[in-house]
């Protein structure tokens, strides 16, 4: 076996890099159940590749077929509605799983110095993720899946100038049609293997920098000599066997919850598979009420909120973009001397409450049909939503923080 | 490797051409990809004009067209109909139609060639539903002032029996007046006007 080893390690540095990113790669050890969401994004991106290339093998990217494919799958071949449920579900999992990773940060201050890098190709990711959740609805060809890509094709035609051809171009028709379900489904098989590039671009930063830990401690920086290593941290632990044995038992709740939802409520009440997506997408008729999927409705909500402006929907296609690239500048935003919740003051604490019952009820007005006073909260909302970033500069400054420890706590 | 008696002026200059000239080829070779994305032959075909007979249009009913995919409707008003428009003008966006949402042709106070036939793009200026057709009076779930007109079910933009769009709701201008010529009395052609126009 070790010779073998070795006719391998003269050849690909295999033992050079299991050492360096698992058996001894030291990250901090007092993580919580906060650090589960990484490695389970990772785990539903496989989930999401294994599951979506079985359904490509019996899928039929054209318009009179699409629908028709998709409940073959479900009904006629074996175990097709599991990899089905396995998918759709995932997609929504996902979205849940890198929306709590996301929560992480902003508590732990993880994208803060030396990972701002880090946080960007984070969020570079999770707009690759929204692409691929977007192209990936209209494969169904249902009425919501037709009519939502509609709405939001619809988007690009609100650009000056240029926007009704940018549209058309999108689409390869005047309206979205055989040609446009066909890219959509080349880019929704593209797409997550540029994900998962920008995933491994991901871990090479973090594994550059190190794991941030609720403290919001530098463990590089603190003492040195574990009973691992002299000169490793202090600290630290190797992510082999110790977060390995506790990411798979993240894995295992995860799993029962994941189950449970693909067993037992498969839509998820409407919300994950959408009621009219049942029925075959029809361009002569508009459903009742179109609402994306729920991972977007945040941003639809903003979207809705701000009022045509100079007889332009562009000011709220801008507003709806904005919300999305300003995560960007967040390192440069956050004036805090520490990193962490644990030692941030009060005003870091309420913003932070603010923004995640923002998010929460941007999402849920989203979904319901617009009336005058769902709007008025809808822009209260989104300005609430912004305030949480263009503010940060001054009550993060401001704020009263604790004194941070040398060393991790429990 | 040794630097000397290399002529320094003439690597950066021979480095900034070659890197000049790949990025152009980059860029010619981007072409076919980016134009491939553009509506097809075929796609353009099926989006030719579209020929309507209206001899069975009755006052007051409506006829769905596709063209392009779209919908548009073809509408026949009845006398009372155009009466009621003008009396709706103060609670509208844009009553007199200033924004160019038809041809010059339809830019009067009835949006229409002839006054009794009304042509429209039957998708919301906000998002893209279709609107669907309430010619019905004072119906109960659309108040006691409504006199006729399009609600969109999406997000409840409301339209006159023009096409005009009503003030404080999502959809920011009229609907679209596709262009369109009439062949005769009862012929109608969508999708190309007598200027010879298309949209």
């Amino acid at each position: 076996m070790s010779s073998m080893m070795e006719w391998i390690d003269e050849r690909f540095p295999l033992t050079k890099v299991w050492n360096e990113h698992l058996a001894q790669y030291y990250a901090p050890k007092n993580f919580n159940s906060w650090y589960f969401f990484g490695s389970l994004a990772l785990l539903v991106l496989v989930n999401q590749i294994g599951t979506g290339v079985w359904l490509a093998m019996a899928y039929k990217p054209d318009a009179t077929l699409a629908f028709g494919s998709v409940e073959y799958i479900m009904r006629d071949m074996d175990y097709g509605w599991l990899l089905r449920y396995m998918h759709s579900t995932g997609a929504s999992a996902f979205f849940i799983v890198v929306y709590l990773h996301m929560f992480r940060g902003l508590m732990y201050g993880s994208y803060r110095k030396p990972r701002e890098l880090l946080w960007i190709i984070g969020v570079i990711i999770y707009l690759a993720m929204m692409a691929t959740a977007f192209f990936g609805y209209l494969l169904p060809w249902g009425q919501m899946s037709y009519w939502g890509a509609q709405v939001i094709v619809n988007l690009f035609s609100a650009v000056p100038v240029v926007g009704d051809d940018l549209s058309v171009w999108i689409r390869g028709d005047y309206v979205i049609s055989d040609a446009t379900l066909n890219r959509f489904f080349a880019l929704h098989f593209l797409l997550p293997f540029i994900l998962a590039a920008l995933v491994f671009i991901h871990i090479v930063a973090l594994h550059k920098v190190g794991s941030n830990n609720p403290d919001g401690i530098e463990i590089k920086k603190g003492p040195k000599g574990n009973k691992w290593s002299p000169d490793a941290p202090a600290d630290g632990i190797p992510f082999h066997p110790y977060y390995t044995v506790k990411d798979i038992f993240g894995v295992g709740v995860f799993l029962i919850l994941f189950c449970a939802v693909i067993f037992f409520l498969p839509d998820m009440g409407g919300l994950f598979l959408e009621p009219p997506n049942f029925e075959p997408a029809n361009p002569l008729k508009t459903p009742e009420h179109i609402a994306p999927v729920w991972y977007f409705t945040p941003f639809y909500a903003m979207l809705r909120a701000v009022p045509p402006m100079f007889n332009s929907q562009f000011p709220g296609v801008l507003v709806m973009f904005a919300a999305i690239l300003i995560m960007f500048f967040l390192p440069w935003l956050d004036r805090s001397p520490v990193k962490s919740i644990r030692y941030k003051g009060p005003l870091f604490k309420i913003a932070l409450g603010i923004f995640a019952v923002t998010f929460v009820v941007l999402a849920y007005l989203g979904l319901q049909p617009a009336t005058p006073a769902k709007t008025l909260l809808a822009q209260i909302f989104t300005a609430l939503y912004f305030a949480f970033f263009l503010l940060m500069p001054l009550y993060s400054k401001i704020d009263k923080t604790k004194p941070v420890p040398e060393r991790v706590t429990q | 490797m040794s630097e000397e008696g290399v002529d320094l002026k003439k690597r950066r200059f021979l480095t900034a051409t070659t890197a000049v000239v790949g990025a152009v080829g980059v860029g010619f070779a981007a072409v076919p990809f980016i134009a491939n994305w553009n509506p097809s032959e075929r796609a353009k075909a099926a989006g030719a004009p579209e020929e309507a007979d209206i001899s069975a249009l009755e006052p007051g009913a409506l006829l769905r067209v596709k063209w392009r995919g779209k919908v548009c409707w073809v509408v026949h008003r009845t006398e009372q109909m155009l009466k009621d428009l003008p009396t709706l003008d103060p609670e509208l966006a844009d009553p007199a139609s200033e924004v160019p949402q038809q041809p010059e042709y339809c830019k009067n106070p009835v949006r229409s060639i002839k006054p009794e036939y009304f042509v429209a793009v039957g998708i919301c200026t906000h998002l893209g539903c279709s609107p669907t057709y309430r010619p019905d009076v004072a119906p109960a779930d659309l108040g006691s002032e409504w006199k006729g007109g399009f609600f969109c079910p999406c997000h409840g933009s409301r339209f006159d029996l023009a096409g005009r769009v009503y003030s404080g709701v999502p959809a920011p201008t009229n609907l679209v007046i596709p262009p369109h010529k009439y062949l005769s009395d009862t012929r109608i052609v969508i999708g190309v006007d007598s200027e010879g126009g298309a949209a």
